[in-house]
């Protein structure tokens, strides 16, 4: 099995390369992920850099641009790809090594969301109520790992990575706005406003097309614009 | 060469719910406290937990918490500290409803109330009913409570150091743990972080085992380091085998699906769990669980073309449960297996789970070692909390739903103790030994030695004859002859690690060097398991003796104590809880 993968290491090499990596048959089996064959090669060649741990598609440490797309390779079954496998970090971010990405901007705009509960009402002894329908609203919202794949997929997101908050950070910040206990609606829908935070969302909708957890960040976009509208109205 | 040094109130080592409750506690009251994680803290393992946190909420079956403690010395097959589990119950309802106000999203009853399900070794009225004790978010809980953990540290402003490998404690000229050094993986260099306490909280070693259903990153760092500062581990030959791993590759198939009523059943359609706990069955603990269905594999009741493994049924569940309850174990098996366990059961073999051992505390998180005065002196300034502790409220084994619940309780209490500790030690110590920063710099320059000959041996090489090791010598069921074997196989590969060179020698990332201080870790801890098991002539929970298949109250109810270097000790059980009066060991039937 062929694979074609991005290195770059800035303290040996002037510019990046392709460099073409390969797994004897015998080492490939039919139901083997791409984070196992990436595992492989590292035996071969220690110096072979990425991020990987859960190995099951939850810890999102391991998002990486396959064949052209983004998606984490645990969860990747390594047969279905076209050969070579070419490999490549998240697209946008400053790589650091090989497939590993600075992802401090990604981080920056999820904290720039408030991504947390806010509730003014004193707290009560018990658990806030809420019932199974409230809940089912944030069903494909807190099920995000941050990975990256959707906002590293967004145009708007590499044009604008320092003013639009990008696909996952919005997905989070409608999290919070759907849900029935939050109590700061008006502060998140303000933080919102201008031309840039929210509005940058052309639905292109690279970010649903990609999410290796089947969210869907643009309807969540457009979502928390129907609720200003009638904020406003 | 001179080191960068960070000053902070308290050092905290890991980013998993262990950590990231105890850093909240201490942001909140205003401690400075910063935050080493090896990885971004919603990395952690915790976000793998699937099933819930148990807490006696009463919401779903009558409960409380003096029940949740009965099962829990029970499940521990009584080898836990009464006094801790005493508090662990106690606070669990609390705690639980704290979670909720944070904004974990539970899942809901038609009355608004959060979600319970029943998981093993729950029962009300100290063994009577199956109990629904488990609060539950769908099968995410982990993930829902690390998320909704961090992002309380945001709001809090806790300093992170993420991405950075803690490699060993310091300490002062008194033996006092003063801190860290930790190397910034993204650079490559070296930094101290002094504190006036460290809390350890690294989580588990399930790396230590080939088929496990941990992260990569689980490989018992914190645990090994307290090891090298002359601290002892506690328990480390309890090893939980989780019953249901995806068989061949380990992936974690929660107990919440036997809980939502899913059910086991061998090559003859037999639901043989009936056979081994008449009354629990497929809710009997993990340890009885497993030791079943490696048994039936073992007597040539498997499924499949070579018997190998047993299946999980849960089609008769209907789909509307599985998707509602159960969506990431539906997702994650359609992923890693190609079928939908709406339709099809599920192969599942006993696999590495939960370290039960691990770094000796008291129920307030503080480290305790045998030393002039008593079994239990306190280690000033140093706390650990979680799986890498040894508090110890899992005893022998561990019940399902409470390992998050142990991290959020004893994250906590650790918390406050250190709010405490830092009113009284405001001018605390604050010369660090220079021998202790050389001891720790040694280490860290270990892997910058290059190899002078030819040698073959390369980490990964190692890490894997580790974890076969592990698996055939020290898995399930055990005797003499197989564990003095595992012994002498793992001290030979001690042996050999020395003679490993790294090619890679970048500062830039260098995840090849981390891998090799990993890998010294689990060596140590290797070492730790299999010498504590040899040494236990008994069965008892997760620690199968076939050569000693029965518990010995007499002789062994009491905690082993593994030094680095190999010598062992004991110290006895905390047998008196706090308030109520403790529970005696008596026969263990499920």
């Amino acid at each position: 099995m062929r694979f074609s993968i991005y290195r770059y290491n800035p303290e040996a090499d002037a510019a990046p390369t392709m460099q073409t990596m390969e797994l004897a048959d015998a080492d490939i089996t039919p139901d083997m992920m791409l984070l196992d064959a990436l595992r492989l090669l590292k035996a071969q060649d220690e110096s072979f850099t990425f991020r990987h741990s859960c190995g099951e598609g939850v810890c999102g440490s391991d998002a990486v641009n396959i064949n052209g797309r983004n998606g984490l390779a645990c969860i990747t079954p390594v047969v279905d790809l076209a050969q070579p496998i070419t490999i490549r970090p998240l697209p946008g971010m400053p790589v650091i090594r090989d497939l590993v990405v600075d992802l401090s901007q990604f981080y920056h705009q999820y904290r720039a969301i408030k991504p947390y509960l806010v509730v003014h009402d004193p707290e009560p002894e018990v658990e806030y109520l809420q019932t199974p329908q409230q809940r089912d609203k944030l069903d494909g919202l807190y099920e995000c790992v941050l990975c990256g794949c959707c906002s590293t997929a967004c145009p708007s997101f590499w044009w604008n990575p320092d003013k639009f908050r990008g696909p996952a950070a919005l997905l989070q910040a409608y999290r919070f706005i759907a849900d029935s206990r939050d109590q700061a609606t008006a502060e998140r829908l303000d933080a919102l406003e201008g031309p840039y935070r929210l509005f940058r969302c052309h639905t292109v909708m690279n970010c649903v097309d990609v999410c290796p957890k089947g969210l869907n960040p643009t309807k969540a976009i457009g979502q928390i614009k129907k609720i200003m509208l009638k904020h406003l109205i | 060469m001179t080191i960068p040094v960070r000053k902070f109130d308290t050092l905290v080592i890991g980013a998993g719910g262990g950590g990231l409750r105890a850093a909240l506690q201490l942001a909140q009251a205003e401690a400075n406290v910063a935050v080493v994680s090896k990885v971004f803290p919603t990395r952690s393992h915790t976000v793998a937990a699937q099933g819930g946190m148990n807490a006696a909420l009463a919401n779903v079956s009558p409960d409380n918490w003096h029940w949740h403690m009965y099962d829990t010395v029970k499940g521990g097959d009584f080898l836990g500290d009464q006094d801790a589990i005493e508090y662990m119950c106690r606070a669990a309802p609390r705690l639980v409803v704290e979670l909720e106000h944070i904004g974990v999203p539970f899942s809901r009853l038609d009355n608004g109330k959060i979600y319970q399900r029943p998981f093993g070794g729950q029962s009300q009225n100290f063994g009577g009913e199956q109990a629904a004790r488990t609060c539950a978010a769908a099968d995410r809980t982990g993930h829902a409570i690390l998320h909704a953990l961090y992002q309380q540290n945001i709001r809090a402003k806790t300093h992170f150091f993420d991405e950075y490998f803690a490699i060993d404690l310091i300490r002062d000229n008194d033996g006092c743990i003063l801190g860290a050094l930790v190397l910034e993986i993204e650079t490559g260099e070296p930094l101290i972080i002094q504190a006036k306490t460290t809390l350890i909280a690294t989580g588990g070693a399930g790396q230590l085992f080939r088929t496990n259903t941990n992260a990569r990153i689980n490989t018992g760092d914190g645990m090994a380091m307290a090891l090298r500062a002359g601290i002892p581990l506690q328990d480390m030959e309890f090893f939980q085998f989780h019953p249901t791993g995806i068989a061949g590759k380990g992936m974690l198939i929660s107990e919440a699906v036997r809980g939502e009523g899913g059910y086991l059943v061998n090559g003859d359609g037999e639901r043989f769990m009936e056979r081994y706990a008449p009354n629990a069955r497929d809710l009997a603990s993990r340890d009885v669980v497993s030791r079943a269905v490696a048994t039936e594999i073992h007597e040539g009741r498997g499924c499949g073309p070579n018997k190998d493994y047993i299946l999980l049924k849960v089609d008769h569940l209907g789909a509307d449960v599985i998707r509602k309850r159960l969506p990431g174990i539906r997702d994650m098996v359609m992923t890693f297996l190609h079928i939908d366990p709406i339709n099809q059961p599920i192969p599942i073999f006993p696999t590495a789970h939960y370290t039960m051992g691990g770094i000796p505390t008291n129920r307030f998180g503080q480290v305790v070692v045998p030393q002039q005065q008593g079994a239990e002196d306190i280690v000033p300034g140093l706390y650990a909390v979680g799986e890498c502790a040894c508090v110890s409220v899992h005893g022998a084994n561990r019940l399902g739903g409470n390992s998050l619940l142990d991290i959020v309780v004893f994250g906590r209490a650790a918390g406050n103790h250190i709010i405490e500790y830092l009113k009284e030690n405001r001018y605390g110590r604050t010369v660090v030994a220079q021998h202790s920063i050389d001891t720790a710099l040694a280490h860290l320059a270990r892997w910058d030695q290059r190899s002078q000959g030819v040698s073959n041996e390369t980490v990964d090489g190692l890490r894997n004859e580790l974890k076969a090791v592990m698996d055939h010598y020290c898995g399930v069921f055990r005797t003499e002859d197989v564990l003095r074997t595992g012994l002498d196989k793992v001290l030979k590969i001690e042996q050999r690690l020395q003679n490993v060179y790294l090619k890679d020698h970048s500062k830039i990332f260098n995840t090849a060097r981390i891998e090799a201080f990993e890998l010294e870790n689990l060596v140590d801890l290797a070492l730790a398991t299999v010498a504590s098991a040899l040494a236990r002539k008994e069965s008892r929970g997760a620690h199968m003796r076939m050569d000693y298949p029965q518990r010995d109250d007499v002789k062994w109810l009491k905690h082993s104590l593994f030094f680095k270097g190999g010598q062992l000790d004991y110290k006895p059980v905390r047998m008196k809880p706090l308030t109520v009066e403790g529970f005696s060991p008596k026969p263990r039937v499920y």
